[in-house]
């Protein structure tokens, strides 16, 4: 169409020219004009058909241009939501939908505005204007509206990614946390398994063995090995290697400082490679040996268990373990590894111990086997023994007695014939000494056979009184000899007859009573015979005798008394053992006849009585320290005492001990033949109260005394 | 009876020349004064004792001088006994040798103490005898219905 506009104007700024529909008259829609009446040229570019040529070519190509370009902006404005809603419909999560949509619409708009503006470059209808305006609106809205939305979103957006930076390192701290644990655990199984390893067996090789073995595996060493202190304790031997079969036995002085570094904690202690208890195989690797870690390895008795000082202090000896990592591997030891070492060691004492124990016991019982054995074979013996004794005993028994009893017999007979007295004197003799032969045979058959409980009983009734009568009848020459009144009391409710071994109760009877006499040099001895009552029975000197009265059976109790020298109260527990002597105080000869010095005060003693009782004292005579010691009392005023005897002077000082107060003491007076200043100060120092030079004559006794008795002291120059 | 003065005479006189010879001294008088009727036999007692007793030292004092390497310490005590006991009795001259005895101990003289060993030996059984034949004089005389003759 053709536009004729009153002079020939240029456009150069583009003018919206509107064709009015109704009219069909191009009116001038809107210019941009300066409204300042500036001559501001402008030109009117309107295109027309042939009549107006274009101004600038380069005008088409910018054009040109702008057409592609917006062309293209509207297609990449188009594409990006539909990108857009491709991923987020394919992610899972986008919180932002509604920002989406926002966004999209914005980019829609844009592009569309971009795309209407294709439209704009030529002429083009009002339609197109308006749609363009419409476009441009809602862009300018959305737009506005997205980057109001926008200042709020994107903080969020950024914070998002801060917590998605602090979460990543949460997971890798915990990843790590977890890599920890399950190393722990797996060392926490592995000393579990190698515990039970080790505690399974009871024998010492095999627990050190499978210790070194289960570490190597379990640590992955290159060499184990245990080291043990030798006997002397002054050495450490090689005795177990993991590799090595069989290891040489090599040996280190105890006393080396890495030693006692190891030995000084119970910590595993890491070591040079070079120094000497590490040195066990030659250096396979090239460069450098692993790293090689130490401990010590309680070795226990049986005396360390002690709740208290376990392990540390009851311990001395020590083994140690040294482990080596591969040389080569750049490997180093780790906590956790030095601490499973360190389990193990505990474990590996514990289970030696154990084995120890165990060694022990087996030792123990083994050694009570061999001894049950020997103890058997000592019983069979002893039984194999006493059964020859009893058949040497039968034959000598019959033996002995068949010629005793024909020397008894025909000495009897040779009694009855015609002798001199001399004659009848010596077969006497023969007859006594014979009897007594015979006895003896029989008191040392009849002895053996009460040992061994083959002695039988000759139960029988006979008359008890008569049993009496005679053992009092046989002693009775023996005691008038001696000058010894033998009494004889039978209680009135004895009985008469009795049953029982007649033989064998005259034998005891006259046994004792017979060693009354011999014991008793002077004065008496009684026989008392009673019906023992049951409270009566028990007596504190022999408490293992239970006896129990019943109907049938009573109890004789027999006292035989004498005044002879005593029984030291300790060895009346020795008095019915065979064969053993008691030995008076004094009579310490080492011959073993015990009689010398205690003999030898006989006549000295027996004189001094001998005076005392021609000037009218009351005199008891004592042949030991002991039995004056017995026998004093108060009634005593004055004790003789020989000096000579060994203890003569311990006498005195015993009399003092005993007697404490001055006045209840008797006076002691020294009899001696010697009276020099040594004896003297010796008496003093005991404290006798007088001495007196031996011997002894009536008249010195008699002033001894008055002066004794007078002035309580009497030294004699 | 004549024979009863006779005896009693002897006595007096063999008990006279014991003393005279040294074989008994005043201590023997002490024992015969101790000697009553409550205590009729004491001195034949005490010097049956002595006999039994002095019989075991001289035994026991043999023994001692034979072994190999002799024991002085037991020696001199056992002489000192039989030097008690002697004295008790009044057996003088056994007494004395005693004495000699101990000191040869103190020297430790084997040879003095083998020598003396003879010595008591003779002496005791001389005094012994005497002694015993005192006794049966006195056994005689109580035989013939006598007295024995108090002590001078």
């Amino acid at each position: 169409m053709q536009l004729h506009v009153g002079p020939q104007l240029a456009l150069q700024h583009p003018a919206h020219l509107i064709l009015c529909p109704t009219t069909s008259s191009i009116e001038l829609a809107s210019v941009s004009i300066n409204s300042t009446a500036s001559t501001y040229p402008f030109t009117w570019h309107v295109q027309s058909c042939n009549c107006i040529e274009p101004q600038w070519p380069a005008e088409e190509l910018l054009m040109k241009y702008q057409y592609i370009s917006d062309f293209f902006i509207a297609l990449a404005y188009f594409s990006i939501p539909l990108e857009l809603i491709y991923f987020v419909k394919k992610s899972a999560v986008f919180p932002y939908r509604w920002v989406l949509v926002q966004f999209g619409a914005f980019i829609v708009l844009c592009g569309a505005t971009h795309l209407i503006n294709l439209w704009t470059f030529s002429m083009h209808s009002r339609t197109v204007a308006i749609v363009m305006t419409v476009a441009k609106v809602l862009t300018a809205v959305v737009s506005c509206a997205t980057a109001l939305m926008l200042v709020h979103i994107i903080p969020d957006l950024l914070s998002v990614k801060t917590r998605e930076l602090f979460l990543k390192n949460k997971a890798a701290e915990l990843d790590r946390e977890m890599g920890l644990i399950r190393t722990q655990e797996e060392t926490g199984r592995h000393v579990r398994m190698l515990t039970h390893e080790i505690r399974s067996t009871l024998d010492r090789h095999t627990i050190l063995r499978t210790t070194l073995v289960e570490l190597g595996r379990t640590l992955a060493l290159e060499e184990c090995a245990l080291w043990m202190p030798t006997r002397t304790g002054l050495e450490l031997q090689l005795s177990y290697t993991l590799r090595q079969q069989n290891p040489v036995g090599y040996t280190v002085p105890i006393q080396l400082p890495v030693i006692n570094q190891v030995f000084s904690t119970n910590r595993a202690v890491k070591i040079s490679p070079n120094c000497p208890v590490a040195r066990l195989r030659p250096l396979a690797g090239k460069y450098m040996p692993g790293e090689v870690v130490a401990i010590r390895v309680p070795l226990l008795h049986l005396s360390n268990f002690q709740i208290n000082d376990w392990p540390e202090l009851s311990t001395r000896r020590y083994a140690l373990m040294v482990l080596m990592l591969p040389s080569d591997s750049a490997r180093q030891w780790h906590f956790h590894e030095l601490e499973l070492v360190e389990v193990v060691a505990d474990q590996v004492a514990v289970a030696l111990s154990h084995a120890a124990i165990l060694e022990e016991s087996m030792r123990a019982r083994d050694l009570l086997m061999e001894q049950n054995v020997a103890l058997d074979l000592a019983r069979r013996e002893a039984e194999t023994a006493i059964r020859a004794r009893n058949d040497f005993l039968a034959v000598m028994n019959h033996e002995m007695r068949t010629p005793m009893h024909a020397v008894i017999a025909l000495s009897s007979l040779l009694q009855e014939t015609e002798l001199t007295p001399e004659q009848r004197l010596m077969v006497e003799t023969i007859l006594k000494s014979s009897n007594l032969l015979a006895t003896l045979i029989n008191d040392v058959l009849d002895l053996s056979r009460l040992e061994d409980g083959s002695l039988q009983l000759d139960v029988g009734t006979f008359n008890l009184h008569a049993v009496f009568r005679e053992v009092l009848n046989l002693i009775k020459p023996i005691a008038s000899v001696k000058k010894l009144l033998v009494v004889l009391n039978l209680a009135p409710d004895l009985p008469e007859f009795a049953v029982g071994d007649e033989k064998r109760l005259m034998q005891i009877i006259l046994n004792v009573v017979g060693n009354a006499v011999k014991f008793s040099k002077e004065g008496s001895v009684s026989i008392t015979a009673i019906l023992a009552k049951s409270d009566a029975l028990r007596d504190s000197r022999t408490p293992d005798f239970f006896p129990i009265p019943s109907e049938n059976h009573f109890y004789l109790r027999v006292q035989v008394k004498d005044s002879g020298v005593g029984i030291n109260p300790q060895d009346i527990p020795k008095l019915f053992i065979k064969f053993a002597q008691t030995q008076t105080a004094g009579a310490r000869n080492s011959n073993g006849s015990g009689l010398g010095l205690a003999i030898c005060k006989r006549v000295s003693r027996m004189v001094t009585k001998g005076l005392l009782l021609h000037l009218g004292c009351d005199v008891t005579t004592v042949g030991s320290t002991h039995e004056c010691l017995r026998v004093i009392s108060q009634d005593h005023r004055v004790v003789f005492m020989d000096l000579y005897m060994p203890d003569g002077f311990e006498a005195a000082v015993r009399l003092h001990e005993k007697f404490t107060k001055h006045h209840e003491r008797p006076l002691i007076v020294a009899l001696t033949a010697n009276t020099d200043k040594v004896m003297k100060d010796n008496c003093m120092r005991v404290g006798v109260d007088g001495v007196v030079l031996k011997p002894v004559s009536v008249d010195k006794m008699r002033s001894v005394l008055s002066d004794l008795l007078e002035h309580r002291v009497l030294f004699e120059g | 009876m004549a024979g009863v003065a006779q005896l009693q005479r002897q006595l007096v006189d063999y008990t006279a020349s014991l003393f005279h010879e040294g074989f008994l001294d005043d201590q023997f008088n002490q024992l015969q004064q101790l000697q009553d009727e409550s205590n009729p036999d004491f001195v034949v007692e005490v010097v049956s004792l002595f006999f039994e007793d002095s019989e075991r030292l001289l035994n026991e004092l043999a023994k001692s001088l034979e072994q190999q390497t002799i024991d002085f310490k037991r020696i001199d005590a056992h002489v000192h006994q039989l030097k008690g006991s002697s004295s008790s009795i009044g057996a003088q001259r056994v007494q004395r040798v005693c004495i000699a005895f101990r000191n040869f101990c103190d020297e430790k003289n084997v040879e003095g103490c083998q020598k003396c060993l003879q010595q008591v030996k003779h002496e005791y059984s001389l005094v012994k005898s005497k002694l015993e034949t005192l006794f049966k004089l006195e056994q005689q005389i109580l035989a013939a219905g006598g007295s024995i003759p108090f002590p001078m």
